[in-house]
């Protein structure tokens, strides 16, 4: 019986031992954050960078890793860490993620969130931090209608998008009714709302899809009942996709046009020929027109053009860096270098309202056509 | 509720409904084969289904294929595209039907461990596509491995026919025709041949098949690989109808089919077809009554009115009874 | 190969049996200690490794907590959902593991849970909204978060016999489906609803000390520590009540019916009555476990609530060991925790879940911790196997 314990107290003693060696080995890491003096700091970002929805978010990451690594190139004496943390969107995992930022002293600023569910659910501990969030991708418009002041968006909001959108229909594609479909998530419903709003009386018949399908029979049955010469898709390649093949192949020759969440190389390539001729809008600039090497400079690292949200992934940190560079060490300072931040980005020119929303004055939002399965810049449309 | 709209057009409605169920009902075919042997739910099915649709896809693009060839090549990549599916699907049955349930069936485990493993092995499948092979078979970049991949068009859609102010394309033909055909090859197999025979005999009573000479695992293998033959032959199908896939398109379609399955009466092969085309008619009524988002809740409204006056499903339960 | 797993498992069990025997065989007294002792380390847990109220810290303890790695979550918010998820395996261990039922909708039960404190509680539901309209309240008013607890309770039980009701005379294998039919129905009707929300859900959830602020002392949003607490106690007290419940005439009950529902029905025991209960006693653990979610989050969208969670909390039970409360506990503690330790993996994390599921239910199908009846259970269903094959 004796010996039986003294094997156990050896075995636990063994444990032990062994845990407080891997014990040390993991608290050694994660102290070297920040560069010396007064310059340099620690970033987070968070979103779902595995799991399902990580195809829509690793862009931004890419495009958010990519505007550190050249920060630090180029100044070898002000080191900005960025930390991920992966929520694969879920908003029961972004939850414990955003305390630990925000417990976490060394963290300055956080990129994020890549979803508007995940965004929500985090911004009120964000904000009782009084830590700044920027985010590239989470696009709701409630996002920023309370009194938050913490969450910022380098990316323009639904409803700028939707009156975009109903000006192209009226003065470019001379639509005279306009069948307008959302995916019922946040983002699709919302977007397609704003347009409905901004349509008046050009708008006619509506369907709400749901995410994962693929069979649109009944939609498309909706639409030829309908009879409209545009149609509008709220909503993200996964559905659109198989949407536009399948209205193709129906016969409705309609204009097809979708927003931001079909500015992405797998919307044409996944609705091959059916695509052509269909028009993306985006509160992005086209490649070109953005200035700087960001397109060439992703593409070199990563191997493929940035799909969506690259750029605004690019921008987005690069807000957070610069504060970073310019001595903004404290979490307070951070929040109003972003709050005061006026310079043109990769994506857009980067102004914030008080709101949080960029200034909706110098949202840019542009209209891109699918020319041979490429996007292709086709007009800046011009708001009002 | 819009009523005119359904009965404005209700041919056009339950044409679409038809074509739209008998990726169902080929799919649901599987279900049904090994619940009616085996008495288990083959979770894993719908991932079955899904490597079909990539292999395919792979094969097409390896040779090269582009939108709508001529009507002969087309029908030769379709063949190809046929056996290809139906040999991916099979042979990726046979591996979850060895590797995964052959140790439990020796301990005569309970369905729940068998549903567990099988969730486990559909994750897995999931995430091996969504991790390398999607982007293997389309020739993309690791990155974009999770986003939707299209697949070249074999035939351009056409009305061929109208009735009664329904516009009937060559591809609905095609699909509702060919599961059609496929589940009067199945019926014919199992009631006609010898292999059928074994396969009736294990599913009436497994003991009494093993004293008669049937060799049990032979005919479990035999069914696992008739399910994937029938998922590949979906899988055709589906790329031919719809044009796109994703590593995660098995999960959506394979619950439809077990719905279906289960409307039609689990362990009946003429209950999987019954319970397919019903189930796509429901959902286009459903969706066209009142939005698409609706439709999968009026599937399952009527599912469990079905299940509350018929509790085995519209024809009942039995592979091994039908015509035994 | 087999054969020299066989062994070993034969082995380990003896080797589990034996300390379980042991324990057993502890003066009461020392088994009271052992347990206040368990309980205390529950308490502590947030703190893991650090020794509270001063600076010394315990090394090695430091290496299971998930923010020993970069990149790794708060720990106890992690902890927090930890502890929610034993409380659902536990009420789904009392349909699937004691009645014997297989509920796949269990989501279900953890939606109505959360939306009904989201939709009386919070100033922004729709539901708040227009009562407030209607009855002329102010725009500070909702119902208080103590009254949701029983509104969250009441609408789980109801939603569970009203599940029940047209489809426990079902089959297992059919009653699967139909429960997952209705976890989709709930997610899509809150998803679609204008009352329930919609896609966006709804924020501004309350929790004990009301509604969500930086003021709250102590159920607030930085620290997460007391909302871990909190749902430990629920825990603890619902271990407590559900064991009264097992070993009660509604337990044996239950029992009777999963070994064989004719004989037991022979015997003067009405199933379904019983099967009803299962159902609504799991369901009201269920909604009690997503309100304390919702609570925390002050944020819910209807697609948290969605099949794969519901598999997830199945699976909790399987592994863990179906029937043994102290095994579920243990699964839903391992699904939830190891998935946030090994973060490193991330891009793999989805296919070594997949993997350890395969692999656990092949070599021990019983699951970790399985309760005695059930391994015999087993037991016996392998040696009719065999008696089959010979």
């Amino acid at each position: 019986m004796r010996r039986k314990y003294v094997r156990a107290l050896g075995a636990v003693g063994l444990a032990a031992a062994l845990f407080a060696a891997a014990g040390c080995q993991a608290s050694d890491e994660g102290n070297d954050a920040g560069g010396d003096g007064n310059c340099g700091g620690k970033l987070a970002i968070f979103g779902a960078f595995s799991g399902p929805n990580s195809g829509l978010v690793i862009p931004s990451l890419n495009g958010a890793k990519l505007a550190v690594r050249q920060h630090n190139e180029a100044n070898a004496d002000c080191q900005v860490t960025l930390q991920e943390f992966d929520t694969q969107g879920d908003p029961t995992q972004a939850t414990p993620v955003a305390n630990q930022v925000v417990g976490d002293e060394s963290f300055l600023g956080v990129i994020g969130g890549a979803f508007s569910g995940e965004t929500k659910a985090t911004m009120d501990v964000y904000e009782a931090a009084g830590m700044v969030m920027v985010s590239p991708s989470a696009t709701a418009i409630e996002l920023t209608a309370g009194d938050n002041k913490a969450f910022h968006r380098v990316v323009g909001n639904d409803a700028t998008q939707g009156a975009a959108a109903a000006v192209y229909f009226r003065d470019v594609a001379k639509a005279k009714k306009v069948f307008v479909i959302n995916d019922g998530t946040t983002y699709g419903a919302g977007i397609a709302g704003e347009l409905t709003k901004a349509l008046g009386d050009l708008a006619g018949g509506t369907d709400q899809v749901q995410e994962k399908q693929v069979n649109f029979a009944a939609t498309i049955s909706k639409i030829k009942a309908a009879a409209p010469d545009a149609v509008a898709y709220g909503g993200y390649t996964n559905e659109a996709a198989p949407l536009l093949k399948q209205m193709r192949e129906a016969g409705i020759t309609a204009t097809f046009l979708g927003f931001d969440g079909l500015y992405d190389p797998a919307f044409p390539s996944g609705a091959g020929a059916g695509a052509n001729g269909a028009i993306v809008t985006c509160p992005c600039l086209p490649p070109d027109k953005a200035g700087g090497t960001f397109s060439a400079d992703y593409e070199k690292e990563y191997g493929s053009p940035p799909g969506s949200y690259g750029a605004e992934g690019f921008d987005a940190a690069k807000v957070l860096i610069e504060g970073l560079a310019e001595g903004k060490t404290t979490r307070k300072d951070l929040l109003e270098w972003v709050d005061a931040y006026d310079k043109e980005g990769v994506s857009k020119y980067l102004k914030f309202d008080p709101t949080g929303d960029v200034d909706k004055s110098r949202v840019v939002i542009w209209a891109y056509e699918i020319k041979d399965g490429a996007i292709t810049a086709q007009q800046e449309i011009k708001l009002s | 509720m819009n009523f005119d709209a359904l009965f404005g057009n209700l041919a056009q409605h339950t044409v679409d409904g038809l074509s739209k169920g008998a990726i169902y009902a080929l799919v649901a075919l599987g279900y049904t084969l090994v619940y009616g042997v085996l008495r288990l739910i083959n979770f894993a099915h719908s991932e079955i289904f899904m490597v079909g649709t990539f292999a395919i896809l792979g094969t097409w693009s390896l040779l090269g294929i582009t939108d709508t060839p001529s009507i002969g090549m087309a029908i030769v990549y379709l063949l190809i595209g046929l056996l290809v599916g139906a040999a991916a699907s099979g042979a990726t049955a046979l591996t979850v039907e060895r590797v995964a349930y052959r140790r439990l069936r020796r301990m005569n485990a309970p369905p729940l461990i068998f549903l567990i493993t099988a969730i486990g092995v559909s994750l897995v499948l999931v995430e091996i596509y969504a991790l390398w092979m999607a982007g293997f078979f389309s020739g993309r970049g690791f990155s974009e491995n999770r986003l939707v991949i299209g697949i070249p068009a074999m035939l351009k859609q056409e009305t061929v026919i109208s009735v009664a102010g329904a516009n009937i394309t060559n591809v609905q033909i095609i699909m509702v025709v060919s599961a059609l055909v496929m589940l009067y090859g199945l019926d014919q197999f199992i009631n006609r041949t010898r292999y059928g025979r074994g396969v009736r005999a294990v599913a009436q009573n497994p003991d009494t098949a093993a004293l008669m000479g049937v060799h049990q695992d032979r005919v479990i293998m035999l069914v696992f690989v008739l399910g994937g033959l029938m998922a590949g032959a979906a899988a055709l199908l589906w790329n031919m109808r719809y044009g796109i896939t994703k590593f995660d398109i098995g999960f959506v379609i394979g619950l439809k089919a077990f719905t279906a399955a289960v409307l039609g009466g689990i362990g009946n092969l003429r209950g999987a077809l019954l319970g397919g085309l019903l189930l796509g008619v429901i959902e286009v009524y459903a969706a066209t009554l009142t939005r698409s988002t609706w439709e999968d809740v009026a599937a399952f409204v009527v599912l469990v009115v079905v299940l509350i006056f018929r509790p085995t499903g519209l024809l009942g339960e039995s592979l091994g009874k039908a015509r035994a | 190969m087999t054969e020299a797993l066989r062994q070993f498992n034969e082995r380990r069990r003896h080797a589990f049996g034996g300390m379980a025997d042991r324990w057993r065989a502890l003066p009461r007294w020392q088994r009271w200690l052992g347990v206040l002792a368990g309980i205390a380390f529950l308490y502590y847990l947030p703190f893991l490794g650090d020794i509270p109220g001063t600076n010394l810290i315990i090394p090695g303890l430091d290496w299971f907590r998930t923010d020993s790695i970069a990149g790794g979550s708060n720990w106890a918010g992690v902890l927090f959902v930890c502890a929610l998820y034993v409380l659902v395996a536990i009420g789904l261990n009392v349909v699937i593991g004691l009645a014997g039922l297989l509920d796949l909708g269990y989501v279900g039960f953890y939606a109505v849970g959360a939306y009904s404190v989201a939709l009386f509680g919070s100033t922004q539901s729709p539901v708040v909204q227009s009562m407030q309209r209607q009855f002329g309240l102010s725009e500070e008013w909702a119902v208080a978060w103590a009254v949701c607890i029983p509104i969250a309770l009441a609408f789980s039980l109801v939603a569970g016999v009203l599940l029940g009701w047209p489809t426990l005379r079902l089959r297992g294998d059919y009653l699967a489906i139909v429960t997952l039919g209705f976890g989709e129905i709930i997610r899509i009707v809150a998803k679609n609803s204008g009352w329930a929300g919609q896609a966006q859900g709804v924020a501004g959830i309350p929790g004990p000390e009301g509604p969500p602020s930086a003021d709250n002392t102590v159920f607030g949003l930085l620290k997460i520590e007391p909302w871990y607490w909190l749902a430990l106690t629920v825990v603890l007290l619902m271990v407590l009540l559900v064991r009264r419940l097992e070993h009660s005439r509604v337990g044996r009950s239950w029992l009777a019916i999963r070994e064989d529902e004719d004989a037991a029905a022979v015997m003067g025991v009405y199933p379904f009555k019983f099967k009803l209960w299962a159902f609504a006693i799991g369901a009201a653990l269920g909604g009690l476990s997503g309100l304390l979610f919702a609570s925390r989050s002050t944020f819910i969208q209807p697609e948290t609530f969605n099949v794969q969670l519901s598999i997830l909390f199945v699976a909790m039970v399987v592994v863990g060991g179906s029937g043994n409360m102290a095994g579920v506990a243990l699964g839903a503690f391992l699904l939830a925790y190891l998935p946030e330790r090994f973060r490193d993996f991330s891009e793999y994390r989805v296919l070594a879940f997949g993997l350890a599921l395969v692999l656990i239910m092949l070599l021990r199908p019983q699951g970790l911790l399985p309760s005695r009846r059930r391994t015999r259970e087993l037991q016996d269903r392998a040696k009719e196997a065999a008696v089959n094959v010979a």
